[in-house]
């Protein structure tokens, strides 16, 4: 017995399904019912009923990209701010091999790196990593902040709400999957890039969402609007597993 | 968004109720609950009961600073409960006081059994609830506005605390008891639920009751909880429009 439709809002506490399905993402089991945990939306696959939230804060997870900002620099490893309740450390090993040097010539406090999760041990020690495409500081740009859960949504199927924004503003864009998004190119653009990103995260969770996109960058851009043509737009915000948007 | 109400709105006085401001026994004063107020907040919420306002804020999980408080296998919840100067008829000290020590403890005991705190090893969330103007019942407004104001901010939680009072005045156990009731009744009894298994977090009582007026006022205040928490969820589904 399942008491609510696919795609539905549900708030904490709320009675999901009968013991015949399996507790997903956002839920849990109580006297053998499924109940959610989260103000978020239902998402039914199969069997399988999770809640996607609409507000969440990043957990760290062995393999994820993400953007972090020194805080603090210490004997042999840096700490960086990587927007979540855990901070990251990046030891000097992983940036230097052997050979000794000065921490604070290479990065300073206020640097902001895009890095990869090397492991997340069981007391949510967090170690990070510059080993790999992409990686590496970033030099100048603006950081937005969005909900790490609405990373998916933001990218679009297939890159396509992120490729649109990097097209039309022109800007360089990486996004996080901690939810920290990087942009960099001119600076009205950056402005640009930072309103609509703003209001992706906050119509994240409503449909037809890439027209309104490109509507409201035509918009800003003072471009004329793109004919109306029909467009089959139902991304599904799970579908769009790779969180990667590496630097072009 | 602020709509001040006044007690002489309350009460022609023709009324067969013998409460003060016209009210029936088990009737509560007019709620106003709102989600999502405060910008840099993580999560937050604004409640007004009868004149009772209060603002809530929470952040986090985040990270815990503190050596001491730290516990591996789970986040801690710290809530601080503080009345502001203005928010009484003579002016209060500010800073905490004996009172608001307790209310901070209780809320915190309360909301914990809710709240899905072993998702979140040595973290930290906070709670911040400000009472903007206080008519009675100030602490179970508290925790009802602080518990909209955690699933705002997208902490796990298996079900919304509400929290309402019930008590006697008069001779005569009502809900929901006004500033002047407290003062001047017999009896006050604050109860948080969580609605859905009806397991009772915060049970406090202060004055005398019998056992059978004890009973009348806890069942009265559970029945004041469940139509509080239908307030709740509409201020969680309102923020998000539809």
């Amino acid at each position: 017995m399942i008491f609510i439709e696919d795609k539905e809002m549900v708030i904490p506490g709320d009675v999901l399904a009968d013991d015949e399905y399996h507790s997903g993402r956002g839920t849990f089991k109580e006297d053998g019912k499924i109940c959610s945990s989260l103000v978020g939306l239902v998402a039914v696959r199969d069997k399988k009923i999770s809640v996607i939230p609409l507000q969440s804060k990043y957990i760290p997870k062995r393999g994820d990209v993400v953007i972090g900002e020194i805080t603090d620099i210490r004997f042999s490893m840096w700490n960086l701010d990587i927007n979540s309740p855990y901070s990251g450390i990046l030891p000097a090993s992983d940036v230097f091999g052997k050979e000794k040097r000065d921490l604070n010539r290479t990065f300073d406090v206020g640097d902001v790196l895009f890095l990869r999760v090397v492991d997340v041990d069981e007391v949510k020690k967090v170690k990070l990593g510059l080993k790999g495409r992409g990686l590496g500081k970033f030099r100048d740009g603006i950081l937005i902040y969005i909900t790490p859960t609405k990373v998916p949504r933001l990218i679009g199927k297939k890159g396509s709400m992120i490729n649109m924004i990097k097209d039309e503003t022109k800007c360089e864009v990486v996004v996080g999957q901690n939810g920290v998004v990087w942009v960099k190119g001119e600076p009205t653009m950056e402005r640009v890039a930072e309103k609509v990103i703003n209001m992706i995260e906050e119509q994240a969770h409503t449909s037809g969402l890439t027209d309104r996109v490109r509507n409201m960058l035509f918009e800003l851009l003072g471009k004329e609007k793109p004919s109306e043509e029909p467009k089959e737009d139902e991304e599904q915000e799970e579908d769009v597993e790779n969180g990667e948007e590496l630097i072009q | 968004m602020i709509t001040i109400i006044t007690n002489k709105d309350l009460g022609t006085g023709t009324e067969a109720s013998q409460r003060a401001d016209g009210r029936a026994f088990d009737e509560l004063r007019p709620l106003k609950i709102e989600a999502g107020v405060l910008k840099r907040a993580d999560g937050s919420a604004y409640l007004e009961l009868g004149g009772n306002k209060v603002l809530v804020a929470v952040y986090g999980p985040r990270e815990l600073h503190i050596r001491r408080l730290m516990q591996p296998n789970r986040a801690v919840l710290r809530c601080r409960y503080n009345m502001a100067p203005f928010s009484v008829d003579d002016r209060k000290r500010p800073g905490p006081d004996r009172r608001s020590v307790e209310i901070s403890k209780i809320t915190s005991e309360a909301l914990t059994p809710a709240v899905f705190l072993e998702k979140f090893p040595r973290s930290t969330i906070d709670v911040f609830i400000e009472i903007l103007e206080a008519e009675g019942g100030t602490r179970c407004a508290g925790i009802t506005a602080a518990s909209v104001a955690l699933a705002d901010a997208g902490v796990p939680m298996r079900d919304l605390v509400v929290s309402c009072a019930a008590g006697k005045a008069d001779g005569q156990v009502v809900l929901d008891l006004s500033e002047v009731e407290d003062k001047d009744g017999e009896a006050d009894v604050p109860v948080a639920i969580m609605p859905r298994t009806g397991e009772v977090t915060l049970l406090q009582s202060d004055g005398n009751l019998t056992a059978e007026e004890f009973e009348k006022a806890l069942n009265l205040a559970i029945e004041g909880c469940k139509k509080i928490s239908k307030e709740q969820k509409n201020a969680i589904i309102k923020r998000y429009g539809d």
